[in-house]
């Protein structure tokens, strides 16, 4: 009996490894910190009244900013552990197998888990205020969205505790991806933390388009809607036609190795390239629904802090749309060096190089729309104007990948590494720590500290180039990606020193932004106006934070930038004060259904992970049972009586 | 939500009948393939062809039984989407002929 309980505590936990027994430590006291701290407080009904139940977009939009925090932290040390083991030819820090499990998850970590809710995060923190609306159009979809990404979120992240760690690169290639070659349960870990988060991803696409479609203010025409909330809209397009692919393809890959079907294996009909081809449909449009939303962001900055009307508002509307349309169209060329036919690679590698020409006009259109503005240079505004030069680089790189034959040198280089890190820094993670320093006021009631964030921004900012300037170079010394050491004589060392240097640089970063965060809960600078940056747009109009009903009185649109126009008017005289009619406030109820149903999610793909199926069983009937109670729920909404409302309004300084 | 209160009851979508006719209509769709493969009744390239064409049956009658698709208040977007996703569906399927079958041989 207790032979047997060894024996499987030993294949249960990953043992072996001293970095690890120092995560297991760290994890046991910071779980004990967390229930000693909520017990002593008495804040376990707080919790879950406010926050594990909450269906308020704003409160669901806070989660995935700290969740994706997290996950950024997290992603951040496998980073600075792969740079410490290539910093030097030869060093014995990591060994390969450790080596490949901890690319793998700096990659899905990366971009499932962190810059997907951080997406997420914005759009809940941002949509609904852009349009004038109370919340989502489904709230308790979104809340299901939200406890899906975390609890698969959760079960990817337990997996180099318990299980052992996927590591067959971040998508997961057949065939080293099957039993054959990664028996065990870390690419299970893999399918499903990625599946059940992958669900809430899409319910979170079809959520946004509806919400942008049907619940604008009256008079908002969707030509006089904000870039911001157009980017979300370009986003979540593609999210419902890519994320469906994803799905499919994982689901194929589990039925291989679960239940011995040959989708992609090498044996019995199977063909792993098929893998590759279905995976990169979803995995190159993928970049883009992280990406798009970022252009938005830096629409809404560019023009704010220009004091200016966007330049080529129509245009930017069609570059967005047009994206989300072409992405699907480029996709072989993550493979070009599989081999296929001529014909294939040409057209692949001229959508390629097309795709890039409504970014291109996006660009222009942000300089011109600061040409002759009256810039301020405010935290916002100085991520935005970094991420130019460094978003073109990265673009011109990628065009020149597109180029077919050049594209079998570059392959699989560190000129690739360089790339995509270029484009996702540069892009993704810039823009969203843009939206994230500009609308954080509008949800916290506080401003982020300039000083502290200025040592941050620089930190990141030249910590970016010299970590990946040096790579493409190491690209075209031959060095190849997913190398687990090298020896003096490749002349790599040097090269390789300045990028670990570098990636700490950025990592000092990311310290100065948690110290500003911790900073100025305290002594950040408060904001009592509501429109701290001088805004355009109605997520403006309201207080700061912005009460859990948004808008006393659903506003009247009348212009595109419709904030700035009142402000405008009110400034000459000419505004005309409409008397506000305040009405009893429609608002759905908090439901635990969707944490309960999550967490029934969670032993569905922990009972696959392990092959456990009575647990995943019990896990199935959870989900039922939750769908069932919902389905029978009648009590989902209330009204919010106009004294409350008033209450509110006046305890935030505003008269209504 | 505040919006539009008078949710819920307004539009009928659809009714038991068109709910158990569609329920009824997608099972055999699903039958009929899997009994051709099970038991190698027709030739392999009349076999693919007949899951193909069981496959877009399928879809139009989830489109038509359960997506409601007749029904929306403003059919242009209906369409625009329709288009939309049949245009990607046609990327992924031919897309992949395209690619795979060179790498076949």
């Amino acid at each position: 009996m207790w032979e047997n309980i060894k024996d499987f505590a030993s294949t249960f936990f990953v043992t072996g490894d001293p970095l690890i027994y120092g995560a297991d430590v760290s994890i046991v006291l910071s779980i004990i910190a967390i229930v000693f701290v909520l017990t002593k407080y008495k804040k376990w009904g707080w919790l879950w009244r406010e926050w594990l139940t909450t269906v308020d977009h704003k409160r669901i939009g806070i989660m995935y900013l700290i969740a994706s925090l997290l996950m950024l932290f997290r992603g951040g040390v496998d980073a600075l552990l792969m740079r410490l083991q290539l910093a030097f030819p030869n060093v014995e820090f990591l060994n390969s197998e450790h080596y490949n499990a901890i690319f793998t998850t700096h990659g899905t970590i990366m971009i499932l888990f962190m810059a997907m809710p951080m997406m997420f995060a914005l759009f809940n923190m941002v949509v609904p205020l852009q349009l004038g609306a109370r919340d989502v159009a489904y709230p308790f979809l979104n809340a299901l969205s939200f406890w899906l990404f975390m609890l698969g979120a959760m079960l990817f992240n337990i997996s180099f505790v318990i299980g052992g760690s996927p590591d067959a690169g971040w998508l997961s290639y057949p065939p080293l991806s099957q039993n054959e070659f990664s028996p065990g349960p870390g690419q299970n870990f893999y399918i499903w933390g990625i599946q059940i988060s992958g669900i809430g991803s899409l319910a979170t696409g079809i959520n946004f388009i509806v919400t942008i479609l049907k619940m604008r203010a009256p008079g908002m025409k969707l030509s006089k809607m904000p870039l911001f909330s157009w980017s979300v809209l370009s986003s979540c397009i593609m999210i419902i036609f890519a994320f469906p692919i994803l799905t499919v393809t994982l689901a194929l890959l589990f039925l291989d190795r679960f239940a011995g079907a040959h989708f992609f294996t090498m044996d019995g009909g199977g063909n792993p390239m098929m893998y590759l081809n279905l995976i990169w449909m979803w995995g190159h449009p993928e970049v883009y629904i992280v990406v798009v939303p970022a252009f938005g962001i830096f629409s809404e900055i560019v023009a704010t802090f220009s004091r200016k009307k966007i330049f080529g508002y129509k245009s930017m509307v069609w570059a967005m749309m047009i994206i989300a349309v072409v992405s699907f169209f480029t996709w072989a060329h993550h493979f070009f060096t599989m081999g296929t036919s001529a014909s294939v690679i040409a057209f692949f590698a001229i959508s390629t190089m097309i795709v890039g020409i409504p970014t291109g006009v996006k660009v222009f259109n942000w300089l011109f729309t600061m040409y002759r503005g009256r810039i301020s240079f405010k935290q916002p505004m100085l991520w935005t104007i970094a991420f130019i030069p460094c978003f073109v680089i990265g673009g011109a790189t990628g065009v020149m990948l597109a180029v077919a034959p050049a594209d079998y040198q570059y392959h699989n280089s560190y000129f690739l590494v360089a790339h995509f890190h270029q484009v996702l820094i540069g892009g993704v993670v810039f823009g969203y720590l843009a939206g994230i320093y500009y609308w954080w006021p509008k949800l916290f009631g506080f401003k982020l500290d300039e000083k502290l964030g200025k040592w941050g921004f620089w930190f990141w900012n030249i910590g970016f180039y010299v970590c990946f300037m040096p790579q493409y170079a190491l690209g075209f010394m031959g060095m190849t990606r997913r190398y687990y050491t090298y020896g003096w004589d490749r002349g790599w060392a040097d090269l390789n020193l300045v990028s670990t240097v570098g990636a700490f640089l950025m990592g000092i970063g990311f310290i100065f932004q948690v110290w500003q965060i911790a900073y100025s809960i305290k002594n950040g600078e408060r904001d009592t106006t509501g429109d701290p940056w001088n805004g355009r747009t109605l997520e403006w109009s309201i207080p700061s934070p912005a009460p859990f009903y948004n808008f006393a009185v659903v506003p009247q649109v009348k212009e595109m930038d419709d904030w700035w126009a009142t402000k405008e008017a009110k400034a000459n005289g000419t505004y005309k004060e409409e008397p506000a009619k305040l009405e009893p406030i429609h608002m759905p109820k908090n439901s635990g259904i969707p944490f309960i149903m999550a967490n029934f999610w969670f032993l569905v793909g922990f009972g696959f992970t392990f092959g456990w199926v009575w647990m995943a069983v019990i896990g199935f009937i959870g989900v039922f049972a939750c769908m069932w109670a919902r389905s029978f729920q009648y009590d989902t909404d209330y009204y919010v009586p106009v004294e409350e409302v008033r209450r509110t309004e006046a305890s935030l300084g505003r008269v209504v | 939500m505040a919006q539009h209160q008078n949710h819920g009851g307004h539009h009928s979508h659809g009714s038991m009948k068109e709910y158990v006719i569609g329920f009824i209509l997608s099972i055999v769709l699903t039958i009929i393939p899997l009994v051709l493969v099970m038991n190698s009744i027709l030739s392999k390239t009349a076999t693919m062809i007949t899951i193909l064409v069981m496959a877009v049956l399928q879809f139009v009658v989830q489109l038509v039984f359960f997506m409601h698709i007749r029904e929306g208040e403003k059919p242009r977007y209906n369409v625009q989407t329709l288009i939309l996703g049949l245009v990607i569906v046609f990327t992924i399927v031919a897309g992949s002929l395209w690619i795979m079958l060179f790498n076949k041989y």
